[in-house]
């Protein structure tokens, strides 16, 4: 192994659902201190904290995790990035490690979200008064979420999936719905997920409509969880054990891009262009490619935005990601399995977990520690996330081979 | 007569109520809302640039769960107004998916949104299947 290459150490997840009797901060606690002891380390190792949580930032979450878990005086890098949170934490952990400022980090990301409801909406400044006043950067004297187009997340993503109807033809309510049916099958053999239940595709298309054509089930599920993990440096991990160096699973690419300006991204957030640049990148630094990959967790927050990322992480050729679906390659016994998890719909998406929570689910598989789920004999898998705004996290991950 | 107010700045009324975008003089880029300088290019100078009302619906959505308050179902577009995107409800039109298709043509409208306690009467705006 090189001295510069990046190693997962140590990874955790809570299971993810309603944990009404824990705090963020006991979340964040349980994962961190159970992806130390899967590392083989204690807080006195780590050099870095990099911590995530998003709908209470500003807390100085780090902080109070360390106040739980250690209080080893380390810097600490409170991160928020929206959907992406979890994966910036990492990246943020990683980056420490490989410019030699720590020798090992710890990227953890919490969230409780259970009965949150409608994410996105009504966020428009409201007004106070009786009189119509001009105001904020487009000069509105009435709200604008309704009147103006939607600024909910679920209609958002079905705009998003919409669009790329629009562009290549073939989508239409019952394909997204079946998206929706693979992910919830898959999500059977995942106790760690929210909801373990397997919908027909009649039950999907009837439940309660969100934003067309996305129904509930094809939304992610608000809920609780947290996720952490332990990096390191090939020049530290060989002086660690055999064993520790046997689960190590090597970062092959760590990338997290922003949305470059495009035409429509002012009326519609782009999630397409930043994920395809965050692509590129990184197989370009793993030097893999989209048809080596055992296993894909990608980021599901509706059956809408599913669609579009096969496209956009080049898993399928450009405009054909109906047919590649179609096709039964991103079922469990398809040739690209994506979110054999459940992914965020049913797994759940607590959302500064989330960036972590995927990358735990690849590095279960590449270790054959996944259990009744286990795609077998997974050497390669890749995560990514997106947050709207927008980032995107992407990680490809690979098994130690020793 | 009462007075009125457009419900958002770029919202242009008189005899033929249209969109008005800041323009960048350098490339050309369009945004509805105030700029700071080009998120293109990073020129800061604009100028008014009018907005075609027809447009093609290149994407919607049927919101049928919003924030309290939003009335609801409704439909939500993304219009190709000749090369520029605007963001916009489709009106005049049964909020389902037999009636609204992507790639269909539609045109802007405008309608009152209300008055406030000085008789200001708010104009919104929105696109009808042309």
């Amino acid at each position: 192994m090189a001295s510069d290459d990046i190693w997962i150490l140590g990874i955790a997840m809570t299971k993810f659902g309603k944990h009404s009797d824990k705090d963020i901060v006991d979340l964040g606690s349980q994962a961190a201190i159970a992806a130390l002891a899967d590392a083989g380390v204690t807080m006195a190792d780590i050099g870095i904290l990099a911590a995530g949580n998003l709908m209470g930032a500003g807390a100085g979450f780090g902080q109070q995790l360390q106040k739980q878990i250690g209080q080893t005086g380390i810097p600490v890098f409170n991160v928020a990035n929206a959907c992406a949170t979890g994966a910036t934490a990492l990246r943020t952990a990683i980056m420490a490690v490989k410019a030699g400022e720590a020798r090992m980090g710890l990227a953890v990301g919490a969230e409780k979200l259970s009965g949150a409801g409608l994410l996105g909406g009504g966020g428009t400044s409201k007004k106070s008064g009786n009189k119509f006043e001009p105001s904020g950067r487009f000069g509105s004297v009435l709200p604008t979420d309704g009147r103006i187009g939607t600024d909910t997340m679920p209609g958002t993503f079905a705009q998003v999936g919409m669009e790329y109807g629009h562009k290549y033809g073939g989508v239409s309510f019952e394909l997204f719905a079946r998206i929706s049916e693979k992910n919830h099958a898959h999500s059977v053999l995942n106790p760690m997920a929210a909801y373990q239940k397997r919908f027909t595709l009649d039950e999907i298309m009837n439940d309660m409509m969100i934003a067309y054509p996305n129904t509930r089930p094809m939304c992610s599920a608000n809920c609780d969880g947290a996720a952490a993990a332990v990096v390191t440096s090939g020049e530290v991990l060989r002086t660690l054990s055999k064993e520790q160096q046997r689960r190590a699973i090597k970062v092959s690419a760590s990338v997290l891009t922003s949305d470059p300006y495009q035409e429509a991204c002012q009326v519609l957030p782009d999630v397409n262009t930043l994920t395809r640049n965050a692509a590129i990148i990184a197989y370009e630094q793993a030097g893999v490619s989209p048809s080596d990959l055992d296993l894909v967790e990608l980021h599901d927050c509706f059956a809408t935005a599913e669609l579009v990322h096969y496209d956009n992480l080049m898993l399928c050729p450009e405009g054909g990601a109906v047919d590649f679906f179609m096709s039964g390659a991103t079922w469990r016994d398809g040739s690209t399995p994506v979110n054999v998890s459940g992914g965020l719909e049913s797994k759940g998406h607590p959302i500064a977990a989330t960036g972590i929570a995927n990358i735990w689910e690849v590095c279960h598989h590449l270790r054959n520690e996944a259990g009744d789920r286990q795609i077998k004999d997974a050497k390669v898998g890749l995560a990514h996330v997106i947050g709207l705004g927008s980032a995107c996290g992407i990680h490809i991950l690979e098994r130690s081979g020793l | 007569m009462a007075q009125q107010i457009p419900h958002v700045a770029y919202l242009e009324l008189g005899d033929s109520p249209h969109l008005v975008a800041n323009e960048c003089t350098t490339c050309g880029a369009r945004y509805f809302d105030r700029r700071n300088a080009c998120a293109k290019c990073f020129n800061n100078d604009f100028k008014k640039a009018a907005i075609s009302q027809d447009g093609i619906l290149k994407s919607f959505t049927i919101v049928a769960f919003a924030a309290p308050g939003v009335p609801v179902p409704f439909v939500a577009g993304i219009i190709d107004c000749n090369g520029t995107s605007v963001r916009g409800n489709i009106v005049d039109c049964d909020p389902t998916p037999e009636k609204v298709s992507l790639g269909m043509k539609v045109r802007l409208t405008t309608f009152s949104l209300g008055t406030d306690e000085d008789g200001t009467e708010a104009i919104g705006f929105g696109f009808a299947p042309a």
